[in-house]
């Protein structure tokens, strides 16, 4: 069984136990634990279940590249699935639910599909699913959802907040491990700002475990000494998450999961540009692949150490050491040296170790040289190993009874970081791993290297290379930027002299398929040695195919142990060699973020920016039915109590077509253009002549993109003879605004203009209707009569005291004028208008109501009469298309084939017989099917209202001929499939001969 | 002529520093050519400062002079003096090439004050702006989050931020929470 021993464990305090549930059960810890740990420490060996066979499955590592041990933590708003056992510090109350199985870990109806396996190969679902078709929806997919699958996802909002932080730095340091100590302690030496990432709680990697109290004592000094420097910046528990272009990397730092009482932001996103990267990061041990190395019992080598040393925890009482390097005698000895019975050393070496295994000899441990585990006995817990010969198919040779196994295939260096943006690795035949290839290292902007690797990431193990190594790498960071101090190595512990490695990666060397078939090579998605080989035989030669089809590394581990143990079976079925196969693609993050981290801020009432108007806050507390125009918030309408929207609309037109109403038009673009090149820049601008356009007067105009395509209308108003004011749509400001500062600054940059976009300078009040002179005049209005103020022309008035400039421009056939004054007055100009106008019963009125009165008129709408693809021409507006110009922006694209073709869709009026409104989007039928067999089609709807003036819907749209097809009726198809007739008419549905607007 | 009145209405929050919603001051943007010595002695004049380099601010009581692009600059200045010194500065600069605008209500300002690394803090929560190295007489266009935004510390302890008048609330939200949240060094 597993248990905490009397002694030992330098991470953990004795003297602060911590209370935690699993599975609703009470266990005890100690503060300092991980989750796994104190699960281990409470006997607790089965962790989860397996995520397509439902195998049982114990913890296998102790740090980030767990692929078992994942746990539902927390409850209600802070409850999240998929956590690792191995990261997840230990709190009182922490609460841990296992995943994946039902309905109990112990029993689970699953792990009936084990017992399948033979008929879930590779490539299972691709093969079997496909027939019948309708099956997959119906059949396969809910019955595959309810089997695999991990952890649940949570169903209450989130109840933590999160954060980013943009941080600057010459050297950064991600890892702090011995090599990521002296990396930084040299980087630092010379005044360079460095920053060093840990994503465990404490510093010092592997170093206090493999290096004994002399490690331990050397990262005290080294953490202390950099710990007092300025000029460095040390974070723990956070993780160097993706290396990306220009020294950008993602940081992510856990903040409050470690601790009972939250308070502040859970993860916090470290968002950081660094002159030079070192990654420090380590390596991760690889499993052995023979039969049975995923029940529970069997673990890293390094695991079982880490547990021993860091937390006084023992995974069992005897323990079989399989291994084929030297590493893993470490973990015999700490074991035995803890007084543990360690059965057997199996080494599949037939030299055996070096220094390490005369030590092991010496303290009594039998030595199985040339050997390997045939098969693991046990299911839920080891109960003993088969040893056989490792050459050979597995015939036994003794059989060993045990409650742990120790493996070690080898060590593989973290290179995901160095990876991650571009570097590449060389095949390192006599440490048998894939290392960083430091003359194809990332490189930035001025072709350089920008990312390092230090210790055991670069293929470095023995403490001594490890710390010259890495102190060279900082001090050659730092001199990127001059800033290159002078520090010697720091002294190493004595390395003892070691046999190299022998490539194990079958065991034995020639298992036969039974054997196989039971060797786990991606845990968590149950990937077998034979699930690769049969992908290979299969013709997946590419790593990238075989992971694809396998689904090995897919997991959320991403084959942290896997990976080359698998793509090194894919190798010898192709026959291949490994660095030929090449490895998968290493894509950030290195292990999962929570979505929190990566939104921040942005939650809640900081999600997006919300525009608001002057007026919003009146509006708000008036009635307003919000409608989002880009990031503005408008009022659709204003409701009533007791009203609908239909009826509020419907009021809001009336009385405006009737006396008198208001709309707020501040969110309309409003952009300055000046210069003595300001009227031919116009003329370039809009399709229409600006520059013959008189001080004091306005004009509507259009825009078009380079390819002819309507993109914005507003009206121009002339302020002075080199001063325009340009009206734009409200989505159209900030993009036509930069539209101008496009054309000016790259290809016009020698035309005397400039531009200002003082959309957000002034409130502007549209006062519509009838009486909308009366009131003017009212507030202080003086000589506005039709004569003195005319149509499209602008005057200064001061109206209510407030110096405002008035421009007379109408937008729903009424009598109208638009009021432009500063933010800072609009409200109270707005107020002042209800005064003045409440003896005609003034209201104000939403964009519903602007959109519908309009339409009445035949006015276009950007947005809804064009999409992308329509031409002025397409609107019938050629009366706005200057024919005097030599050019205009779209001018040249408008003389195309296509744009002047005869029988491109034009803008006409719809009016059904039975007075309905016709669909949104709806299509003018015509006769016959295309060649998908889809209906053919002659036209479109644009816009479509019920029209409380006229008492019926109306509606515009883009019909083949239409402008010459008046009278005719036409048929548009409904969602119901069934269609609804509507005539063609004049577009113009209200006020034709204009007798409102004087 | 009504008070003219901030988008927040002097809005103020007690966090890590202190946020809070200024008065409205003047602003006038001048475009024009910022190396054309006409432009710049107009514009020292009508300011009463020198014409800062790239990135750079002047500052003098109540009054700052941006540089905001090599053809863009921003004067802040009391309101009083608004009318005047802009019909100042256009007729001085009429016959050469420059837009000069009123653009006093088209931001709000917003006013950050407290311990000097608390003031970083926030600001790095928010900006990608080196803040560890950030100094008077520096001017950053940049963004808070998701909107424009351009920051300045006239004085050690203190910063200002300008942002559009429409994003003004949301402004001030993200200054808010990112002073709510504890310390980090």
């Amino acid at each position: 069984m597993s248990t905490r021993l009397k002694t030992g464990g330098r991470r953990i305090d004795r003297s602060r136990p911590v209370t935690f549930t699993f599975n609703g059960q009470q266990l005890r810890g100690y503060a300092g634990d991980t989750l796994a740990s104190a699960l281990l420490a409470n006997d607790r060996m089965m962790m989860g279940r397996s995520f397509k066979y439902h195998r049982p499955r114990g913890v296998v590592a102790s740090g980030t590249e767990e692929p078992n041990a994942l746990f539902g933590i927390g409850q209600g708003g802070r409850f999240e699935p998929n956590q690792r056992a191995t990261m997840q510090e230990l709190h009182d109350g922490l609460e841990a639910q296992s995943q994946n199985h039902w309905p109990s870990l112990e029993f689970d109806v699953g792990e009936i599909n084990a017992h399948l396996s033979r008929f879930l190969p590779a490539g299972f679902y691709y093969k079997t699913f496909l027939w019948p078709r309708a099956f997959w929806k119906h059949v396969y997919e809910p019955f595959i959802r309810q089997s695999a699958g991990l952890g649940k996802a949570p169903k209450d909002r989130d109840a933590d907040t999160y954060e980013h932080y943009y941080h600057f730095c010459d050297v950064l340091v991600i890892g702090g491990g011995l090599a990521g100590l002296a990396a930084a302690r040299a980087a630092a030496s010379g005044g360079a700002r460095v920053t060093l990432l840990e994503q465990e709680p404490v510093l010092g990697g592997r170093a206090p475990v493999d290096e004994g109290t002399e490690g331990a004592a050397l990262v005290e000094t080294l953490a202390a000494e950099i710990g007092a420097m300025e000029n460095v910046t040390i974070r723990t528990r956070c993780m160097g998450a993706g290396v990306y272009d220009h020294g950008y990397v993602l940081g992510y730092e856990r903040l409050t999961d470690h601790l009972a009482h939250k308070s502040g932001p859970r993860h916090r996103l470290w968002r950081i540009r660094a002159g030079q990267v070192i990654t420090a990061t380590g390596a991760i041990e690889r499993p052995l692949s023979f039969a049975g190395n995923d029940v529970p019992g069997v673990m890293l080598a390094s695991a079982l150490r880490d547990y021993l040393v860091g937390f006084g925890v023992s995974a069992g009482d005897r323990t079989v050491v399989v291994t084929n390097n030297d590493d893993a005698y470490r973990t015999a000895l700490a074991l035995a040296g803890a007084g543990l019975t360690v059965p057997a050393i199996v080494d599949a070496r037939h030299g055996g170790a070096g220094a390490l295994g005369a030590e092991a000899e010496a303290a009594g441990i039998r030595v199985l040289k040339g050997h390997g585990i045939a098969r693991v006995k046990g299911r839920k817990r080891v109960t003993g190993v088969v040893l056989c010969k490792q050459v050979g198919e597995g015939a036994p040779v003794e059989e060993i009874a045990c409650d742990a196994v120790a493996m070690s295939g080898g060590w593989s260096p973290v290179v995901h970081l160095w990876s991650h943006c571009g570097g590449k690795l060389t095949w390192d035949d006599a440490q048998a791993m894939f290392r960083p290839d430091p003359d194809r290292a990332p490189t930035g902007a001025d072709g350089r290297a920008f990312v390092s690797c230090a210790g055991a990431a670069f293929g470095v193990f023995d403490a001594a290379d490890v710390l010259s190594q890495a102190t060279r790498a900082g001090l050659t960071a730092a001199r990127a930027f001059g800033k290159a101090g002078e520090v010697a190595a720091p002294d190493a512990p004595a390395a003892p002299e070691t046999n190299p490695i022998e490539p194990v990666w079958l065991m034995p060397a020639s298992a036969g398929r039974a054997l196989r078939a039971k060797a786990w090579l991606d845990y968590q998605n149950d990937v077998k040695v034979t699930d690769v080989q049969l992908a290979a035989q299969e013709g997946f030669e590419s790593v990238e195919h075989a992971k694809r089809y396998t689904t090995l590394g897919m997991a959320t581990d991403q084959g942290k142990l896997s990976n080359i143990n698998g793509l090194a079976i894919l190798s010898g079925a192709l026959d291949t060699p490994i660095p030929q196969v090449g490895t998968t693609t290493f894509r950030p993050p290195y292990t999962p973020v929570s979505m929190g981290a990566i939104a921040g801020e942005a939650r809640a009432e900081t999600f997006q920016p919300l525009r608001r108007s002057p007026l919003h806050d009146w509006h708000a507390a008036n009635g307003a039915d919000w409608e989002p125009v880009g990031q503005w918030r408008r009022p659709y309408t204003y409701l009533r109590p007791g009203e609908d929207r239909q009826a509020a609309v419907t009021r809001e037109i009336t009385q405006t077509r009737g006396a008198l109403g208001l709309l707020d038009a501040s969110t309309l673009g409003k952009i300055i253009v000046k210069g003595p090149d300001a009227g031919r820049f116009m003329d370039m601008m809009y399709t229409n002549m600006m520059s013959t356009l008189k001080p004091g007067r306005c004009r509507y105009g259009l825009m078009c993109s380079e390819n002819g395509f309507l993109m914005d209308d507003g009206v121009v108003a002339r302020w002075d003879e080199d001063t325009f004011m340009c009206h734009t749509t409200t989505g159209g400001a900030d993009r036509i605004h930069a539209h101008m500062e496009e054309w000016l600054q790259t290809e016009w940059w020698d035309w005397k203009v400039w531009t200002v976009n003082a959309t957000e300078q002034y409130a502007q009040i549209g006062v519509v209707g009838p009486q909308a002179r009366a009131v003017l005049q009212k507030l202080g209005a003086r000589n506005i009569a039709n004569e003195d103020f005319p149509f499209m022309s602008f005057q200064d008035h001061r109206l209510a005291g407030i110096e405002a400039r008035v421009y007379r421009i109408s937008f729903s056939g009424e009598l109208s004028y638009e009021i432009a004054v500063p933010a800072g007055q609009g409200l109270a100009l707005w107020k002042a208008l209800h005064e003045a106008g409440a003896e005609w019963n003034v209201m104000p009125y939403g964009t519903e109501a602007l959109h519908v009165m309009r339409a009445e008129k035949g006015f276009i709408m950007i947005g809804d009469e064009t999409d992308g693809t329509v031409i002025p021409q397409d609107l019938n507006l050629h009366w706005a298309i200057s024919k005097k110009k030599d050019d205009f922006i779209g001018k040249r694209a408008q003389q195309r084939a296509d744009m002047t073709r005869p029988d491109r869709w034009k803008l006409i009026g719809l009016e059904t017989s039975d007075g309905s409104v016709l669909p949104e989007g709806a299509y003018a039928l015509a006769e016959g099917k295309n060649a998908n067999g889809q209906r053919n089609v002659q036209g479109r709807v644009t816009s479509t209202y019920h029209s409380p003036t006229l008492g019926r819907g109306i509606a515009m749209g883009l019909v083949l001929n239409g402008p010459d097809r008046m009278g005719e009726t036409v048929a548009f198809n409904k969602v119901d499939g069934s269609t609804v007739p509507a005539k063609i008419v004049d577009p113009v549905f209200y006020d034709k001969e204009g007798t409102k607007n004087v | 002529m009504s008070d003219p009145v901030s988008a927040l209405h002097g809005l103020t929050v007690e966090g890590s520093v202190r946020v809070e919603d200024l008065a409205p001051r003047g602003m006038i943007t001048l475009r024009g050519d910022l190396s054309d010595a006409t432009v710049s002695d107009a514009l020292a004049r009508a300011a009463g400062l020198a014409v800062p380099d790239r990135r750079g601010i002047a500052v003098e009581g109540e009054k700052r002079l941006a540089w905001m692009s090599p053809d863009e600059a921003l004067l802040i200045l009391p309101r009083a003096r608004l009318a005047a010194t802009l019909a100042g500065l256009t007729e001085t600069l009429a016959s050469s090439h420059a837009l000069a605008a009123d653009m006093s209500d088209a931001r709000a300002l917003l006013r950050l004050t407290g311990e000097d690394a608390a003031l970083r803090e926030v600001l790095a929560r928010l900006a990608p702006v080196d803040m560890a190295t950030f100094a008077t007489g520096e001017i950053r266009r940049t963004r808070l989050a998701q909107v424009a935004c351009a920051f300045w510390m006239p004085a050690p302890g203190t910063v200002e931020v300008i942002c559009f008048r429409s994003v003004a609330r949301y402004a001030f939200d993200l200054l808010a929470q990112a002073a709510a949240s504890p310390r980090i060094s």
